[in-house]
C-alpha cells in the first residue's frame, strides 16, 4: 500500500547503480563480516573462552556490531543528505528501542525487589 | 454458524442500551432512507466515500469526532446523573455491571473516538495546505486510515445493540480483563476495535510524518514551516513510535484470552505489572499525541488574531520536540503506587515534573505573542484564553500528582479525574473547538455564527468548571474514581453542582449543532471570498475557500514564516510602486499537473475489517477467513492496478484561477 | 545524484528547501517509518520476554529445551537469504530479469526453509508438552519467536507477489521500488533475529 504512486515528485528511477557503495561487492564484504560475527557469537556461547560473567556484554557487543553490519552493508543506511530523515528516525527508533526494553526491565526488576510475585498476592488474598 | 452469537446477546431486559440502541439504528436508518430518497448515493461514494482528498478526508474524521462525541457524551451525563442520586438509600438508576461498562465506554470512546479523529482531522486538513503542497505522501493509505478508524467506531456501537462493552476501565487492566475474570464479549469488543483502529492511526502516523518531512513546498525549510506543522509533526512521531507498543500489548492480552497464553494472567508466570506497564509505556505519549497538536492551533490562532508573529518561533520548536521526547520518560507516574522503590518512583515524578518547563516556556510564549499586538477577540480567542487558563490549573495539578508520595493520596481518586479532564478539555477539546472556528470557512468557504459561537465558549467553559472543580474537592475528600454509589451525605452537594455542570456543557454541545446548522442557512450572508477571512498569515489563507482538489494551482515558493504575510505586505507595496510590473511580476506559469484518482480501496478493506472483528469477537471461524481472504484479494487488486492518476490540465487550473482571485497564484 | 541545486545567485539551495522530494525518496522514507514501528512491536515483545524469561511456573527453561544446532542452521538461512535477496534487487535494478528469478527462487526457498525449521522446532516442544499456555516463559518465548516467524512467512508471500507482478507488469519502476522496500522489509527481518538468537537461544544457553 505505500508503493503506491505520487504524484508531487518527479519520479525519478532509483539511482542505485550510480552509488559507488552499492554493488555485489558490498553485499559480499557485509556477508563475510556477518557470518564471522555470528560464529563468534555462537562460539562464544558454547565454548568457555569468555570468562562467565563477561560473556552477555561480549554477546551483546557483538549482537549491535553485526546489526550495524546489516544497516550499512545491505541496508544502505548512509549520512548523505538524501540520507538524513533516515537516519534521525533510526536514532529515534534506536532511542524509543532502548527506553522500552531497559525502562521495562529496570521498572519490573526493581518491582519484583519490593513487591511478592502474583502467585503470592493471590494465595494472600484467599 | 454464528459462534456464541445468539438471541441472548441482545439486551432485551435492559431498557438503557436497549431503547438507546433502538434509537440508534433508527435513526441511522432514517438518515439512510433520507439519502436514498434524495439520490444522493452517487454523491456521496465518489465525491466522499472513494475520497482520497486530504481535505475531504480531514472533514470526515471532524464529523465522526462530533458524532462520537454525542455518544461519549451521553454516557458522561448518566454517570453524573446516577452519582448525583446515588447517596445513603438511593440506589441510583444504573445498576453497577451498566455503570461499569458505561465509564469503560465513556474513556475508550472519549480518547480513541472523539479526541483522535479529531486531532487527526485537524491535521488532515491543515498541514498539506499549510505546507504548499497539493495532497498528503500517501493519498489512498489516508483513506485506509480513516476508514479503519471508522471500523473501530462501527464495532465499539454494535457492543450497545449486539452483547456488551468491557467492564474493566478504559485500558482494561488485567488480571480483570483476563478470560476468567471477564468471560464475556465486553473486553474482545473493546481489543478488537481498538486493534483496528490503532492500525488506521499508526498508518496516518507514518503517511503525516512522510509528509511533513519529505513534502514540504520549494523553499520551506524546516525552521520556516508553521508552528501547527511542527506540532503535528512531534505528534506523528508520538504515533509511529507509540502505537505499536500499545498493538503488541494488546496482541498480548488477546493471545491470553483467546489461546489460553499466560502473560499477564494471575497464575503459571504471567505477570499482570508488566501490562499496566507497557500500556502506560504508549498511554503517557498519547496524552502528547492529543495535545501537542492543539498547542499548535492555539500557537496559529494567537498569532493571527493579534496580527504579529509568534513569540519565540525557535523556542517554541525547540519546546514541542522536547515535549516529544520527554513525553516517553514518564509513564511510571501513573504507577507510583504499584510497588516500585522511592529511586525509580523519584526518578520518574522528577522527570514528570520537568515536562512542566517547555509547557511553560509555551505559555509565556502565547501571552508575549499577544503582548503588545491588537487582539481581536473573535471565537478561537476566546477558546485560546479560556485555554490558558483552564491548562495552568491542570498543568499545576499534574505536577502536584507528579510528587510520588502525593500521589500515593491522591491515586485513583475523584482528584485524577478532574486533574486529567483538567488538561483534555481545557487544552485538547478548547483546542480542536479553536481549530474547527478558525479554519471552518477555509473547508467550507463561509464563516460559522460569532454570537453563538461565543455562547458555546462559555457553556463549555463554565461547564467545566462547575463539572470538576467541585471533583477536586471530594477526591480530596477520599471520594474514589469508577464509584458507582456512597454514603458520606457531604459528598452529594459537590456531585449536584457537578452535575449542573454537565448539564451546562449539554448544552454547549446542543449548540455547536444549533450553530452548524444555523450558520449554514445564513451562509450567504457570511461568505468569505478573499481566501483570507482572518487576516492570516500561513500558506492556507493564500488559496481560494473552499481550496480546489488540487489546493494550489502553481507551486507556491517560500521565503520565511508566516510566508503568506508577507506575500500580502510585498503585493501590496509593489502595488503602490506600479500596477503593470505587479503585474509582470506575478503572472503565475500554469502547468499540467497530476491528480491521484480517488479509490474505494479504503472503504472495502475496512468493511471487511468490520467483518474479521465481528467474527473474531463471536468466535465465527468462517466469517474470520472469509474476511481476511477477501481483504488481501483487496489489496492484491490494488497492487495491480497502474491507473492511479489523472491530469488536470493548465487552462482548468488558469480558469480556476480566475473565477477565484485571490492571492494564491501569487505565492 | 549529489550534484548541488544552485539558486538563481548561485549559491547552493540546501535540500531542505528544495521542494517535495521524489516519489522514491518518499516511499523508501515512508516504508522506513513502517519497519521502525514494526521494531516497536518487537522491542515490546523482548521487553516482556526479558521480563517472564524466569517465570518458567515449574516448567522448563530456556537452556533444557533449546537446540542450538537447530538455531544455528536456521541463522544461516536466514543470512543467506539476506544477501540473495541483496542479489536480486541488484539484478532487478540492472533489469536482468533471468539472474532476478534466479535469486528469488533462493530467496524464497532458504527462507522457506527457516520456516520449516522453526515449524518443527515448535512442533517437537509442543509434542513434549511444553506449549505456549504451560508457563509465562513459554507464552513469551513462543509469541517473540512466532511473531518473527508470522513476518518470515508473510514476507514469503509478499515475495511470490512480486515475482507474479514482475512476471505480469515487468520490472517497471513501481515495480522496482516496491522490492527495494520488500528487501529493506526482508533485511529488517534479519536485524531482529540477530537479537533472538542473541538475547533468546544464546543468552539462556548461557545460563
Amino acid at each position: 500500500m505505500l508503493n503506491e504512486e505520487t504524484h508531487h515528485g518527479k519520479d525519478t528511477d532509483l539511482s542505485l547503480e550510480d552509488e559507488t557503495v552499492i554493488n555485489p561487492k558490498t553485499y559480499l564484504f557485509g556477508l563475510a563480516l556477518a557470518i564471522l560475527l555470528t560464529l563468534a557469537s555462537f562460539g562464544a556461547a558454547i565454548t568457555h573462552v569468555i570468562w562467565g560473567p563477561g560473556l552477555p556484554i561480549f554477546l551483546a557487543v557483538l549482537a549491535v556490531a553485526q546489526m550495524g553490519v546489516h544497516l550499512v552493508f545491505f541496508m544502505h543506511v548512509n549520512a548523505t543528505e538524501e540520507g538524513e530523515n533516515t537516519v534521525l528516525a533510526l536514532g529515534f527508533g534506536i532511542f524509543i528501542v532502548a527506553l522500552v526494553v531497559f525502562g521495562s526491565m529496570i521498572i519490573m526488576h526493581n518491582l519484583s525487589n519490593f513487591m511478592p510475585s502474583m502467585e503470592e498476592l493471590m494465595k494472600m488474598q484467599r | 454458524m454464528l459462534g456464541k452469537l445468539t438471541w441472548a446477546a441482545i439486551p432485551f431486559d435492559q431498557p438503557i442500551p436497549l431503547v438507546s440502541s433502538i434509537v440508534m439504528v433508527c435513526g441511522i436508518l432514517a438518515i439512510l432512507a433520507f439519502i436514498t430518497f434524495k439520490g444522493w448515493w452517487p454523491y456521496l461514494w465518489n465525491e466522499w466515500i472513494k475520497s482520497t482528498d486530504h481535505k475531504r478526508i480531514g472533514v470526515m474524521y471532524m464529523i465522526l469526532g462530533l458524532v462520537m462525541l454525542v455518544r461519549g457524551f451521553a454516557d458522561a451525563i448518566m454517570m453524573r446523573g446516577q452519582l448525583a442520586l446515588a447517596q445513603g438509600g438511593n440506589p441510583g438508576f444504573l445498576p453497577p455491571e451498566h455503570y461499569d461498562q458505561i465509564f469503560s465506554a465513556h474513556g475508550t470512546i472519549m480518547i480513541f473516538f472523539v479526541a483522535m479523529p479529531f486531532v487527526i482531522g485537524l491535521m488532515n486538513f491543515a498541514v498539506p495546505l499549510q505546507l504548499g503542497v497539493r495532497d498528503v505522501a500517501f493519498p489512498v493509505l489516508n483513506s485506509v486510515s480513516f476508514w479503519l478508524t471508522a471500523s473501530g467506531v462501527l464495532l465499539v456501537n454494535l457492543s450497545l445493540f449486539i452483547g456488551e462493552f468491557a467492564r474493566t476501565g478504559w485500558l482494561a487492566y488485567p488480571p480483570l480483563s483476563e478470560l476468567k475474570f471477564s468471560p464475556g464479549v465486553g473486553v474482545d469488543y473493546y481489543l478488537w476495535s481498538l486493534q483496528i483502529s490503532g492500525l488506521g492511526t499508526l498508518l496516518a502516523g507514518i503517511n503525516f510524518t512522510t509528509t511533513i518531512l519529505k513534502m514540504r513546498t520549494t523553499g520551506m525549510s524546516y525552521m520556516r514551516m508553521p508552528i501547527f506543522c511542527w506540532t503535528a509533526l512531534a505528534s506523528n512521531l508520538l504515533i509511529v513510535a507509540a502505537f505499536p507498543i500499545l498493538t503488541a500489548t494488546f496482541a498480548m492480552l488477546l493471545l491470553d484470552r483467546y489461546c489460553g497464553f499466560h502473560f499477564f494472567t494471575a497464575d503459571m508466570g504471567g505477570n499482570a505489572m508488566m501490562y499496566i506497564n507497557l500500556i502506560w509505556c504508549w498511554g503517557h505519549p498519547e496524552v502528547y499525541i492529543l495535545i501537542l497538536p492543539c498547542f499548535g492551533i492555539f500557537s496559529e490562532v494567537i498569532s493571527t488574531f493579534s496580527s504579529k508573529p509568534l513569540f519565540g518561533y525557535h523556542s517554541m520548536v525547540v519546546a514541542t520536540m522536547a515535549i516529544c521526547i520527554l513525553s516517553f520518560i514518564v509513564w511510571l507516574h501513573h504507577f507510583f503506587t504499584m510497588g516500585a522503590g522511592a529511586d525509580v518512583n523519584g526518578f520518574f515524578g522528577i522527570a514528570t515534573m520537568i515536562i512542566a518547563v517547555p509547557t511553560g516556556v509555551k505559555v509565556f510564549n502565547w501571552l508575549f505573542t499577544m503582548y503588545g499586538g491588537s487582539v481581536r477577540f473573535t471565537v478561537p480567542v476566546y477558546w485560546t484564553i479560556g485555554f490558558m487558563v483552564t491548562f495552568v490549573f491542570g498543568g499545576l495539578t499534574g505536577v502536584l500528582l507528579a510528587v510520588p508520595p502525593a500521589d500515593f493520596v491522591l491515586h485513583n481518586s475523584l482528584f485524577l479525574i478532574a486533574h486529567f479532564h483538567n488538561v483534555i478539555i481545557g487544552g485538547v477539546v478548547f483546542g480542536v473547538l479553536a481549530g474547527y472556528t478558525f479554519w471552518f470557512p477555509k473547508a467550507f468557504g463561509f464563516t460559522l455564527d460569532e454570537t453563538l459561537g461565543k455562547a458555546i465558549f462559555w457553556c463549555w467553559f463554565i461547564g467545566f468548571y462547575l463539572a470538576f472543580f467541585p471533583l477536586y474537592a471530594l477526591g480530596a475528600m477520599g471520594a474514589t474514581r469508577r464509584m458507582q454509589h456512597y454514603a458520606d451525605p457531604a459528598w452529594q452537594p459537590y456531585m449536584l453542582v457537578a452535575f449542573g455542570g454537565a448539564v451546562l456543557i449539554f448544552i454547549g454541545i446542543g449548540l455547536i449543532a444549533v450553530q452548524l446548522i444555523w450558520s449554514i442557512r445564513t451562509r450567504d450572508r457570511r461568505r468569505d471570498v478573499t481566501g483570507d477571512p482572518w487576516d492570516g498569515r500561513t500558506l492556507e489563507w493564500g488559496t481560494a475557500s473552499p481550496p480546489p482538489p488540487w489546493n494550489y494551482a502553481v507551486e507556491p515558493h517560500v521565503h520565511g514564516i508566516d510566508a503568506f504575510w508577507a506575500v500580502k505586505h510585498k503585493g501590496k507595496e509593489l502595488h503602490k510602486v506600479s500596477e503593470s510590473r505587479y503585474e509582470a511580476e506575478h503572472k503565475p506559469h500554469y502547468e499540467t499537473i497530476h491528480m491521484p484518482k480517488s479509490s474505494p480501496v479504503g472503504f472495502i478493506s475496512a468493511f471487511f475489517a468490520v467483518c474479521l472483528g465481528f467474527g473474531l469477537i463471536w468466535h465465527i471461524w468462517w466469517l474470520v477467513i472469509f474476511a481476511i481472504v477477501a481483504c488481501i484479494g483487496v489489496l492484491l487488486w490494488h497492487a495491480w492496478n497502474t491507473d492511479r492518476d489523472m491530469n488536470i490540465t493548465a487552462t482548468e487550473l488558469e480558469e480556476f484561477d480566475r473565477q477565484h482571485p485571490g492571492l494564491g497564484a501569487q505565492l | 545524484m549529489n550534484t548541488a541545486v544552485l539558486d538563481a545567485e548561485g549559491r547552493p539551495v540546501p535540500l531542505s528547501q528544495r521542494g517535495p522530494a521524489s516519489t522514491w525518496s518518499m516511499i523508501s522514507f515512508g516504508f522506513w517509518l513502517f519497519l521502525l514501528s514494526d521494531i516497536v512491536i518487537f522491542a515490546s515483545l523482548f521487553a516482556t520476554y526479558a521480563v517472564l524469561s524466569t517465570a518458567t511456573a515449574g516448567g522448563p527453561s530456556g537452556h533444557e529445551i533449546f537446540d542450538l544446532k537447530n538455531v544455528f542452521i536456521e541463522t544461516c538461512c536466514l543470512l543467506a537469504s539476506s544477501f540473495t535477496c541483496g542479489l536480486m534487487l541488484l539484478s532487478a535494478e540492472r533489469r536482468q530479469l533471468k539472474n532476478f528469478y534466479l535469486w528469488a527462487l533462493v530467496t524464497w526457498v532458504l527462507g522457506a526453509a527457516f520456516i520449516g525449521l522453526e515449524v518443527t522446532e515448535f512442533s517437537d516442544l509442543v509434542a513434549r508438552g511444553y506449549g505456549p499456555t504451560h508457563s509465562a516463559f513459554l507464552s513469551a518465548f513462543f509469541t517473540l519467536v512466532g511473531t518473527h516467524g508470522c513476518h518470515v512467512t508473510s514476507g514469503l508471500l509478499w515475495l511470490l507477489v512480486m515475482v507474479a507482478q514482475v512476471a505480469t507488469l515487468g520490472l517497471r519502476t513501481m515495480v522496482v521500488r516496491r522490492l527495494f522496500c520488500f528487501s529493506l522489509f526482508w533485511h529488517a527481518l534479519d536485524l531482529v533475529w540477530i537479537g533472538v538468537f542473541t538475547i533468546v537461544y544464546l543468552g539462556a544457553a548461557h545460563a
